[in-house]
């Protein structure tokens, strides 16, 4: 043996402000050493782009991960190896402080901490003032009457209140998520021109929009074990367009109450009731099997700390579609009031509480997939 | 306990690499009833050295989506004739090569997936397969494969004896977890490995310089099963004082390291032993066709350690290594971190510097930049090691595989000792028998291309043997 210490002078040089953050960087030096993993993912094409990893790079490389689990399987240096190399996880936990650290304003940051129960009383509380206001407003019997006739929803609350009150939350969730986003953009420091350059914004929208790294680089992507049999991507488009066809069925409702004077509820083959049933029926299909992959994987690769906050923001988004459907098909029976109050209660909690839940991912990775798009043009 | 759903299976495989899974696959395809795998490591281990390759070489006649031309069967025999130095037989290799034309789609078949060459392998593009994710992620999709081909696999199962008698295969005993299982069966095929793992060998082998060698694959490849056979009379082939060796960080885990503990920077710097004194041309060639060389130099070394001295402007000429260089700020303090006697490090370099003369520097070419009047000397990319910070790398011998191996024939069956004789019902795959088609060197992924093609050809004999 040497008479010296080798190990001992194989220190990193840079610093980092989290545990996770250092161990990110020991596993992309890693990788960056062995690079089989180049064809699964963006992750690792663009790992190769560098030598050294900041705080930033490391966030990006985080947001740019998919979770699609291959990496993992495939990796001879995987646990129990030594060199313990689990790339799911660690970017996963990686993700998880970046979404605290991004938050607007920061004093809400916390709420990304025990983030289930937290959502789950914004949640509870959120129903129970639309029931309490519903019959402090009326009489508690008006909760319970049968009707169907338009303008029926607003005898219970009237269209103006609810445009004001919802417009207002969704508002603050929009200026609050743009807020993180902008954190983020300067925290990876990419310039602002990048997200003027519409080739790039458009190569994100196609490989976000088909989910183009959730599969395991052509050969399925894995979550319980090393067989590429997970089907997160399909519940996750359920998920998606299910989302984005009922946010349509309510911005064709919007119009057709401001624009056409036609009030809700609206006959069941009209549009907004068409766009509002289809999304709902992908937005029940697509979180039920989230939520199973979810209780299904391998825990190995699973950042535990976020587990329930993940399965927190699934529920809502289940909730949500499943209170919906609900209202739509009892609308005429006295459930209705009641419904109407729990449905919107479960819409104003899932607004309020977006920028601080797992909703986030979503535009990390989307800001993620736009800077890969521009250095892969440029490299 | 352990429990077989049977107590004789028509092929039983010692091994759980690609050449045991490739043999397992094809024995099915070929009508055997029942496969067994005994695979010594633990799941998470299983398939020897299979879990650290990457690619595998095979002729073929155009360009494909992931290769970027032909490879013909002549240019492979050229390019195995060459590596070799003629150290091979000529039928079984030129057999081997023939039936690597059909490996790539047939690998395929089973689920195998390929991409591009990796970055940073560029001189390979044209003639290797890149497995997409990798050798496990390749692994992986064979026993995923053979599984569904109702193969049936044990782990942890050291193969410890066989009834070999008159050239003929009975049963195989293994310990299981500790208990010892005797399984029957009507053919065996041995493909388990080298003894590249085991120190023992290694010393008896080598002397005391094996002390200071590291295995770069799996702990799991002992020789065992390599040994028994020559023992019940199967012919051996090879030099067993030989053994592939490169230069890799000497701060490497004594076992499965893996590729990612290579270095790529001799070329650009000098390379001294613990004496501070430098031993070779570190720019004799370009580096793909030096790598191998310096594995065996460096043995040759007191306490078989040497360090790469580069300073800042190499730093990013290079793929970037798992453990970061040891840095300094002058040549004696990086001597003082590395054990060496400064004065003598300082006194190296300051000569090597007087003797490099200009000229254009590109790590392209077979450049300009050398050193004049200095033994050894360093015939291209020599430059002036001037530019703090300055940075080492430790660097000791890093074995791959082991040349031993069984004889065999075109079948794969192993031939037995004295008469030559093809045994009745024993085949071989793989590095245990690499040794008959690479008796010495090595080229990119041709330790693949052997344990697919034999491996299947054994699969398919066995069946056959097997269904009379």
């Amino acid at each position: 043996m040497s008479a010296v210490d080798l190990l001992s002078l194989t220190k990193a040089d840079q610093t980092h402000r989290s545990a996770s953050l250092a161990e990110a960087d020991r596993l992309m030096t890693v990788c960056n050493s062995c690079r089989y993993c180049e064809g699964l993912c963006a992750v690792f094409p663009a790992m190769e782009m560098r030598r050294d990893f900041t705080n930033g790079d490391l966030s990006y490389l985080a947001n740019l991960c998919h979770s699609c689990g291959a990496c993992y399987y495939d990796c001879q240096f995987s646990p129990p190896h030594e060199f313990n190399v689990n790339v799911p996880r660690v970017l996963a936990e990686v993700r998880g402080e970046a979404y605290q650290l991004y938050a607007w304003p920061r004093a809400f940051a916390g709420l990304f901490e025990r983030n289930a129960l937290k959502i789950s009383l914004i949640l509870a509380g959120s129903v129970a003032a639309f029931i309490a206001g519903f019959i402090a407003v009326h009489e508690p019997a008006a909760l319970f009457a049968a009707n169907d006739e338009p303008g029926a929803f607003y005898r219970l609350m009237p269209h103006n209140a609810m445009a004001a009150l919802f417009g207002a939350v969704f508002l603050y969730a929009l200026v609050a998520m743009t807020m993180g986003c902008v954190n983020f953009w300067r925290d990876i420091g990419e310039p602002a021109e990048t997200l003027s350059e519409p080739r790039s914004i458009w190569q994100a929208i196609k490989d976000a929009g088909s989910l183009r790294y959730l599969d395991g680089g052509g050969a399925g992507c894995m979550n319980e074990d090393d067989k590429p049999d997970d089907n997160r991507r399909f519940y996750h488009h359920c998920t998606f367009y299910g989302f984005m066809l009922c946010f349509a069925s309510t911005t064709a409702a919007t119009g057709y109450h401001y624009l056409l004077g036609m009030e809700a509820p609206y006959p069941w083959y009209d549009l907004p009731v068409v766009l509002g049933t289809l999304g709902g029926i992908g937005l029940v299909i697509g979180p039920i099997g989230l939520l199973k992959a979810k209780f299904q994987r391998d825990r190995a690769m699973q950042d535990g700390a976020r587990f329930d906050g993940d399965a927190a923001f699934i529920g809502m988004l289940f909730l949500t579609s499943v209170t919906g459907l609900l209202l739509m098909v009892l609308r005429a029976t006295p459930a209705m009031g009641l419904l109407l109050a729990i449905h919107l209660g479960v819409v104003f909690a899932l607004f309020f509480t977006m920028p601080y839940s797992k909703f986030v991912h979503g535009l990390y990775r989307f800001g993620s997939l736009v800077r890969y798009a521009k250095e892969r043009r440029s490299h | 306990m352990t429990h077989f759903s049977r107590t004789s299976y028509d092929v039983v495989i010692a091994g759980g690499g690609n050449a045991a899974l490739c043999a397992a696959i094809s024995a099915r395809r070929a009508g055997a009833e029942s496969v067994l795998i005994l695979e010594a490591a633990p799941e998470f281990y299983r398939g020897g050295n299979t879990r650290h390759t990457r690619n595998m070489r095979c002729a073929h006649e155009t360009a494909t989506a992931t290769l970027t031309g032909p490879y013909t069967e002549d240019e492979f025999w050229d390019d195995l004739k060459r590596v070799t130095e003629g150290h091979t037989n000529e039928d079984l290799a030129k057999f081997m090569i023939e039936q690597s034309s059909s490996l790539l789609p047939w690998m395929e078949e089973q689920g195998v997936r390929y991409q591009p060459s990796l970055g940073g392998t560029l001189s390979l593009g044209r003639t290797n397969s890149f497995f997409l994710g990798g050798g496990r992620s390749m692994l992986n999709t064979l026993y995923r494969t053979a599984e569904k081909f109702g193969v049936e696999v044990a782990y942890d199962a050291e193969v410890i004896d066989v009834d070999l008698q008159d050239s003929r295969f009975r049963s195989a005993t293994a310990r299981i977890k500790g208990e010892l299982v005797k399984v029957e069966g009507k053919t065996f095929i041995a493909a388990a490995g080298g003894f590249e793992a085991n120190l023992e060998w290694l010393r008896e082998y080598w002397g005391p310089p094996a002390e200071n060698f590291l295995i770069r694959g799996t702990p799991y490849n002992r020789g065992s099963l390599l040994r028994l056979l020559n023992q019940k009379g199967v012919e051996e082939i090879g030099d067993p004082t030989q053994c592939h060796a490169v230069a890799i960080d000497a701060r490497a885990p004594k076992f499965d390291g893996g590729i990612i503990t290579r270095l790529d920077c001799v070329v650009f710097g000098i390379v001294v032993n613990n004496k501070a004194e430098r031993f070779y041309d570190e720019g004799e060639d370009f580096w793909p066709k030096r790598y191998a060389i310096w594995g065996r130099l460096v043995a040759a070394q007191p306490e078989q350690i040497s360090y790469i001295i580069f300073d800042a402007s190499s730093l990013k000429l290079f793929m970037p290594s798992l453990y970061p260089p040891i840095k300094a700020e002058t040549i004696g303090e990086l001597g003082e971190k590395l054990g060496l006697d400064p004065k003598a490090l300082q006194n190296t370099v300051s000569t090597f510097n007087a003797s490099v003369r200009d000229g254009n520097f590109d790590p392209a070419v077979l450049d300009d930049c050398r050193t004049e009047g200095l033994t050894p000397q360093k015939s291209h990319w020599a430059r002036r090691i001037e530019k703090a910070p300055f940075y080492a790398y430790p660097v000791r011998p890093g074995i791959t595989f082991t040349y031993l191996g069984v004889r065999v024939n075109r079948e794969a069956r192993v031939v037995m000792q004295g008469n030559a004789q093809p045994a009745e019902n024993v085949f071989s795959a793989g590095e245990m028998m690499a040794g008959n088609v690479l008796g010495r060197g090595y080229a990119a992924g041709i330790g693949m291309t052997i344990g697919s093609s034999f491996g299947r050809v054994a699969g398919r004999e066995a069946a056959k043997h097997v269904r009379g």
